[in-house]
């Protein structure tokens, strides 16, 4: 049974308070129970509390399905990229390297990728998935367009992101600034930024040549 | 601008199927991507019940089949009777010499061995194993089928060795005045 187009997954990070709730209900989800498929990443620890909630932007040209030598990811015709196919997924790792953004989750005890499927038992009927349903602060959300655009004046939803030379669109939405907000979200635009807190060498090579020289 | 939003890529896009990075159709793509497709709908996945019921059926006709073939050999009677045929005269055959021929027309290759000076005997030329064509080793007083090396006895056509298990059909035979008569064939029975 597909999941309905009417309702739609919007994430809005910087409505994100890191109560963890979304983790926590994420491991009641029947098809994956006892695994929590979201991280919740700390923006910049060091600096602010502010935290981010990931789950599977469900892309329409998956790269975790594409980078999959064993056949084992696949997409539905509702566009959800379902957890690796347990018979087929040979451990790889080639997907949790290739995402762009960090969805797909090893679990090395089971030799299995597993990775947020928008909680298909509950969306596939209607119901919110287990995320949305808790968050207090709706960082999280999962309704329809129109009830967003209600809810979010100042917001508007994109779902296209740029990845190097390829741009994503995904089934998921980033809720960004209506006025400000780009038309795109470069995924690897801060890769390149100088890192807060870390010395961390963007190019190792130069640091290597650098040296061979004195 | 939302609307326009949904208008560039909004979710009902998606619906069509993955697309490949390049963006090209799925008919430009190389044929691995046509092998391994990522959409559910496109791969061949076969389900339990779908293999349940592929072994289920398939048994079930092989056992059918299995009775069709005993019905039908016990319905089916007496071949008629064939009329008697000169294929070959004494003297064209030496002792211990073979030669080919049909009977009925248009039959199976046979095969006539002349065994003694007033003996012939003649079998269907096909191995019962694989139908490969029997040769006669008349010193040995065998036919041999050099596929698999199935023997068969060149005066009864039973089986002796290798792989064959049932007689070659026998063709019956009758020499008068110097000319050899085909009569009639027994067909092996199992």
């Amino acid at each position: 049974m597909p999941a309905p187009d009417a309702l739609e997954f919007f994430i809005d990070p910087g409505r994100c308070i890191g109560c963890q709730a979304c983790i926590q209900a994420c491991t009641e989800c029947d098809t994956h129970k006892g695994q929590s498929m979201i991280q919740l990443d700390y923006v910049n620890r060091g600096h602010s509390t502010q935290t981010a909630p990931v789950v599977c932007m469900h892309c329409d040209s998956p790269t975790c399905a594409e980078v999959c030598p064993a056949d084992a990811i696949k997409r539905t015709e509702d566009g959800i990229v379902h957890t690796a196919q347990v018979p087929r997924c040979i451990a790889c790792n080639n997907c949790v390297l290739a995402c762009p953004f960090g969805v797909p989750k090893m679990q090395t005890r089971m030799n299995l990728m597993m990775k947020c499927d928008m909680c298909y038992d509950r969306t596939s009927v209607g119901l919110k998935p287990w995320c949305a349903s808790v968050c207090p602060s709706q960082a999280l959300a999962f309704g329809t367009r129109e009830e967003m655009a209600r809810l979010r004046p100042h917001a508007k939803p994109v779902n296209a992101f740029q990845f190097g030379l390829q741009t994503i669109r995904t089934k998921v939405n980033m809720m960004v600034p209506r006025d400000a907000g780009p038309e795109i979200v470069d995924v690897t635009a801060a890769m390149h930024e100088p890192t807060i807190g870390h010395e961390i060498l963007d190019d190792v090579f130069d640091d290597i040549s650098d040296g061979g020289d004195a | 601008m939302m609307q326009s939003q949904r208008e560039a890529g909004g979710p009902q896009d998606l619906d069509h199927g993955t697309v490949p990075p390049d963006g090209r159709p799925l008919a430009d793509q190389p044929k691995w991507r046509q092998d391994f497709p990522i959409d559910v709908a496109q791969d061949e996945y076969v389900s339990r019940r779908e293999l349940v019921k592929f072994i289920v059926l398939t048994s079930a006709a092989l056992t059918v089949g299995q009775f069709w073939i005993v019905l039908k050999r016990s319905f089916s009677g007496q071949p008629a009777r064939l009329a008697g045929e000169r294929i070959a005269s004494v003297d064209e055959l030496s002792v211990g010499g073979a030669r080919t021929f049909t009977y009925p027309e248009g039959s199976t290759p046979r095969l006539l061995v002349r065994t003694g000076a007033t003996t012939f005997v003649a079998y269907d030329q096909q191995c019962t194993h694989l139908l490969c064509p029997v040769v006669p080793a008349v010193e040995l007083g065998r036919l041999h089928c050099p596929c698999h090396h199935g023997w068969f006895d060149l005066h009864t056509g039973q089986p002796l060795e290798g792989p064959p298990q049932r007689p070659l059909p026998k063709v019956l035979l009758e020499v008068r005045e110097g000319i050899v008569y085909a009569t009639g064939v027994e067909e092996s029975a199992t």
